[in-house]
């Protein structure tokens, strides 16, 4: 495991006291802390090397300029993207689900087509595609889950018979905490003549990713949940396909030419960044990755693993807990319910013992129903996370029992 | 503990465990459905109101949701309500409202919310079933929500 000793000065909240208790922050999966070096790295940028990109008249315009592709080439190296111009910066991975249905469904997806998504996808890779395929008077497919909850391979195979223009599933579950057969789905969806969205909100932060390996279509990433600042993203895409695409915004950046009533359009990604992009995200960005990789993705995968192994066993053994998701195939993600406690309870309970918990339907609304339950109870772990946030979980969640006199 | 003992009194742990007038009236004139969508909670309204008095009144929490808060406010303000003139109730939902926002306490055991004051996040959930009455009183068949534009 990770020596989060070492890490957790590292990261200033981490510093704080919650109702006089060690914070003892669990949502990781809604965004992670940031550590010095991306504060810093912020805080340097603005200080030394503010101005306005790609407009590089004056040395000071060019050291931004040269700070936010240094993010650029940072995040195509880090997801193994096809190019550097593969990677079009966005707010994060809403941004960019919104991108590729805005362009690329917009100009390919018609009256009658298919569009599928699966059952356990957050809101944000569901809801754009309901827009879409309203607009456009497209069906829109969700893929069912398995009941130990896995994305329905027999169900994915019926849904590909209806020959989908695009298949968008999630790397890992946000909600589950599943990890999805990425390269397996995608290899599957293009024989069926489909391109692929990848969810990769909660896979970027917590595993190596390789995106050719995977060999999806389109990969869609948060900055926020990786360290990185509030705001900053990436869309991920093969060129050949960012290069067939309309644009997205209009505005400057974005264009080559521009005439009263008509305009030509930059190269990618440019094409797809229309107005003064979020330089400082890019920057966060880089700094994230750097620290990430001096402790080495398969190494914060393991470590969550380890950390979410110990949580289920230990949550388990309290009486009237029930833990949802695989037994295996899991990332950090450990969702559960406790009695007829309700999870927003659950929440406030353990929050005066300094928990951070997350407590609701997740922005999964169409799994909740399938899981029938209103909401669940979520701890989610990064890399400052340890054994003893877990046993501080575990307490709380107990006491919670003693209030609410659940029978042990 | 203090502070969460005063969230939890033992009359809203008690009326979570057994929340009154807990059923679908059949007999309903006037009906409201009340969401929160941070958390999924959804409560269904059911009120009978003869000339100027609410003579009936129940609810029901869908699927396992309304959490503690929630779902003992729906019940303490059912056992407030029922029998009263209308007017009356929309005074105790103003009352109930003021304590919330920092005002005085509400009259009688919905004096039991006063602690969840010092929770802000919880404030939506003590708040649900009055607004759903509220707008059941006014006759508003759109569903009441959390997350509406008006204060809530």
């Amino acid at each position: 495991m990770l020596d989060t000793s070492r890490i957790r000065p590292e990261f200033p909240i981490l510093a704080r006291q919650e109702n006089g208790k060690r914070l003892v922050y669990l949502d990781n999966a809604a965004t992670s802390q940031k550590p010095r070096k991306v504060i810093d790295a912020l805080v340097h940028y603005y200080s030394f090397h503010n101005a306005n990109v790609h407009r590089g008249a004056y040395a000071l315009a060019v050291e931004a300029t040269d700070a936010y592709e240094a993010g650029r080439t940072a995040v195509a190296r880090f997801v193994n993207a096809w190019a550097r111009e593969g990677v079009v910066f966005t707010r994060g991975t809403t941004e960019s689900i919104n991108l590729v249905a805005g362009s690329w469904g917009r100009a390919n997806v018609g009256r009658g087509d298919t569009v599928v998504v699966t059952a356990m996808d957050h809101h944000s890779n569901i809801v754009p595609w309901q827009i879409l395929c309203q607009e456009k008077g497209a069906t829109l497919r969700m893929v069912e889950i398995t009941k130990d909850g896995r994305i329905d391979l027999i169900d994915f195979g019926r849904a590909l018979e209806t020959n989908p223009k695009l298949v968008a599933y999630p790397y890992v579950s946000n909600s589950l905490g599943t990890v999805n057969p990425a390269a397996q789905l995608s290899k599957l969806a293009h024989a069926a003549g489909a391109v692929t969205v990848v969810d990769g909100a909660q896979s970027s932060p917590h595993l190596r990713v390789d995106v050719q390996a995977m060999d999806c279509d389109f990969y869609a990433l948060s900055g926020h949940k990786m360290l990185a600042p509030m705001g900053s993203g990436a869309l991920i895409a093969k060129p050949a396909l960012l290069e067939e695409m309309p644009p997205y915004h209009g505005g400057g950046e974005m264009i080559e030419r521009v005439w009263d009533d008509r305009s030509t359009w930059n190269r990618i990604p440019h094409k797809f960044e229309g107005g003064t992009p979020n330089v400082e995200a890019a920057v966060g960005l880089a700094a994230a990755i750097a620290y990430l990789d001096t402790l080495g993705m398969e190494q914060v995968a393991a470590h969550e693993q380890e950390l979410a192994r110990i949580a289920i066993e230990q949550l388990s053994q309290i009486e009237g807990v029930t833990v949802y998701g695989p037994r295996d195939h899991r990332a950090g993600v450990v969702p559960f319910t406790y009695g007829d406690v309700h999870p927003h309870d659950l929440a406030t309970i353990l929050d005066r013992e300094g928990v951070c918990i997350r407590a609701g339907h997740h922005c999964t609304q169409p799994l909740m129903r399938r899981l029938g339950v209103a909401a669940t109870a979520r701890a989610s772990f990064y890399i400052y996370n340890d054994v003893d946030d877990i046993d501080a979980l575990v307490t709380a969640v107990r006491k919670a029992g003693e209030l609410f006199g659940v029978p042990a | 503990m203090t502070d969460l003992g005063e969230l939890y009194q033992q009359v809203i742990l008690d009326h979570n465990r057994n929340p009154r007038n807990f059923k679908r009236l059949e007999s309903a004139n006037r009906k409201a459905e009340g969401n929160n969508p941070l958390c999924g909670d959804r409560i269904h309204l059911y009120v009978h109101v003869d000339g100027d008095t609410i003579s009936d009144i129940g609810f029901q929490m869908p699927q396992g949701s309304g959490c503690a808060i929630s779902k003992a406010s729906a019940s303490l303000m059912t056992e407030a309500v029922k029998g009263k003139p209308v007017p009356d109730a929309e005074t105790l939902f103003q009352a109930f409202r003021d304590m919330l926002a920092g005002g005085a306490n509400a009259p009688g055991k919905l004096a039991a919310f006063s602690g969840v004051r010092a929770f802000p996040s919880r404030i939506k959930c003590a708040n649900l079933a009055w607004h759903a009455l509220h707008a059941a009183l006014q006759n508003n068949a759109e569903p009441v929500t959390t997350e509406s534009a008006r204060d809530f």
